[in-house]
């Protein structure tokens, strides 16, 4: 199998292109276990963690721009990023333990399209975009049209992400994520709620956005959401229709980890909770 | 497929080493290097046996790909201490009997090691957090925590 680690965007185009069954590897923690346990298909890696721009986090006016490959520990650890994006921070600090952290990249957890991944949701909450690349160009989507089903994304062959870009965060912005395991760490997410809010000035919701993870074939846009929040203060009438309409919403399977009936009710548990966090996040800036 | 040439740092030393792409870390280390301090638990990146320190953070041995090493610097358990000059985590597991089987001891010594190094006095859950990707099927953890809260203690007196 054939290994190669590009310096720049164009070579590992140009290699994915040219290399049969080519797979990037970011941090190589979904890839790797596929590897060891057989992954058909694999014909070669492009090693992308040699791409100055995929492995750095820029802040410019327009918002953050996250490198496909900056590491959970990076990411974490970039306390600018952090303070603006509270809530992704927190999701990417979910994965795995200190060691993944070493390595799991947003680019891999989205692009390995689990239904449980923790970033997917808070990507979506903060309306995150991907600029990808390939043999076709550049274009850029949001965040929730990449996978479309359990493993499946809709990038065409040889194209990768080369970063995640998030808004510039208004004043009184925040957002929060929430998941719900069986233990304290090391686990897979049995649902997963990502919150952004912005508020006026007087504390008002004047703009929300919800993604739910772990409770349908890939993570959720909540499109009530925005009109379920905008114009409260959270009240309880409130988070309860929140909480009603992240239920619906879900689609869960049932296995030992979670019936669908408790997958339903959890995940409207988390989107209030997240959003009662968001909301005081978002107050106190 | 002719094996790739790697030159890298372990332990200080600079290493040269030839491996198939599939190699990973771990396998070249025990394999290839003949260091095998460093342990094959699962794998799959679930117990933190194989825990080294790649560029000075940690990282599962068994999840990066030894053609990954070429021009960093790897400290592996052999890397920390010597038999005459025990690192303070590798005394304090010895000496508050943090080890039974031994098999996951090298592993959290890198582990707790990378801990002190960035957090020289961590609270204990910080330790627990820091350190749920090492498993142990012997100690039950608490004399584990334990003796990295020795450990900082004593790095803590030694600077003093
Ligand atoms: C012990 C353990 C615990 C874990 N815990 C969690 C957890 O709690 N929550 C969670 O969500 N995940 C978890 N994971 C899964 C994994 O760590 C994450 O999904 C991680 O973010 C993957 O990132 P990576 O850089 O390692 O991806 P890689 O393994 O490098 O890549 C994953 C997939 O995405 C593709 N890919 C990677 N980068 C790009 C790119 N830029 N463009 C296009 N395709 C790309 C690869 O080809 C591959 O198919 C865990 C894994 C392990 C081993
Ligand atoms: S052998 Fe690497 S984590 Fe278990
Ligand atoms: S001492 Fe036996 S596994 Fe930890």
């Amino acid at each position: 199998m054939e290994y190669q680690s590009p310096a720049s965007i164009d070579e590992a185009v140009a290699a994915l292109a040219a290399l049969e069954g080519a797979r990037v590897m970011a941090g190589g923690t979904d890839l790797l276990v596929q590897l060891r346990s057989g992954a058909p298909r694999l014909g070669a890696i492009v090693d992308v963690k040699k791409i100055a721009e995929m492995c750095s986090i820029e802040e410019t006016a327009e918002g953050f721009s996250v490198g496909a490959a900056v590491c959970g520990a990076q990411l974490t650890g970039h306390d600018a990023f952090s303070r603006a994006w509270p809530g992704v921070a927190e999701a990417a600090g979910l994965i795995g333990s200190t060691q993944i952290q070493g390595r799991a990249s947003l680019g891999g957890n989205v692009c390995n399209a689990s239904p449980a991944a923790d970033t997917t949701p808070a990507l979506i909450a903060a309306r995150a975009k991907a600029e990808i690349v390939g043999p076709g160009g550049r274009r850029i989507v949001e965040v929730e049209k990449i996978a479309t089903g359990p493993g499946k994304t809709s990038l065409g062959k040889g194209e990768m992400v080369v970063r995640f870009l998030l808004p510039a965060r208004p004043a009184r912005a925040a957002d929060a994520y929430l998941r719900m395991i069986p233990r304290t760490e090391m686990d897979i997410a049995v649902a997963g709620a990502g919150v952004s809010l912005t508020l006026d000035r007087g504390g008002v919701v004047a703009d929300a956005r919800v993604g739910l993870g772990a409770v349908a074939p890939t993570a959720l846009v909540l499109d009530q959401a925005a009109d379920i929040l905008t114009g409260t203060k959270l009240e309880d009438d409130v988070l309860a229709r929140l909480a009603a309409a992240a239920g619906a919403a879900a689609t869960p399977i049932d296995d030992k980890r979670g019936t669908i009936d408790y997958r339903r009710k959890v995940v409207g548990v988390l989107a209030k909770r997240a959003a009662l966090i968001a909301y005081q996040r978002a107050g106190e800036r | 497929m002719p094996k790739i040439h790697v030159s890298t740092t372990v332990n200080g030393d600079t290493v040269e080493f030839l491996c198939e792409t599939q190699e990973t870390v771990l396998d070249v280390l025990r394999n290839t290097l003949g260091l095998t301090g460093t342990k094959e638990g699962c794998g799959t990146g679930d117990c933190g046996a194989c825990s080294v320190l790649v560029d000075g953070r940690l990282v599962c041995g068994c999840l990066m790909l030894g053609v990954e090493a070429e021009g960093k610097e790897i400290v592996t358990v052999e890397g920390i201490g010597s038999p005459d000059r025990l690192h303070p985590v590798q005394q304090k597991f010895l000496e508050d009997a943090a080890l039974q089987c031994g098999f996951c001891t090298p592993g959290f010594i890198v582990a707790a090691k990378a801990l002190l190094d960035s957090n020289p006095e961590p609270t204990e859950t910080e330790i627990r957090y820091w350190l749920a990707g090492n498993l142990c099927r012997c100690t039950g953890y608490d004399k584990i925590v334990r003796a990295v809260q020795d450990a900082a203690l004593e790095m803590k007196g030694q600077q003093a």
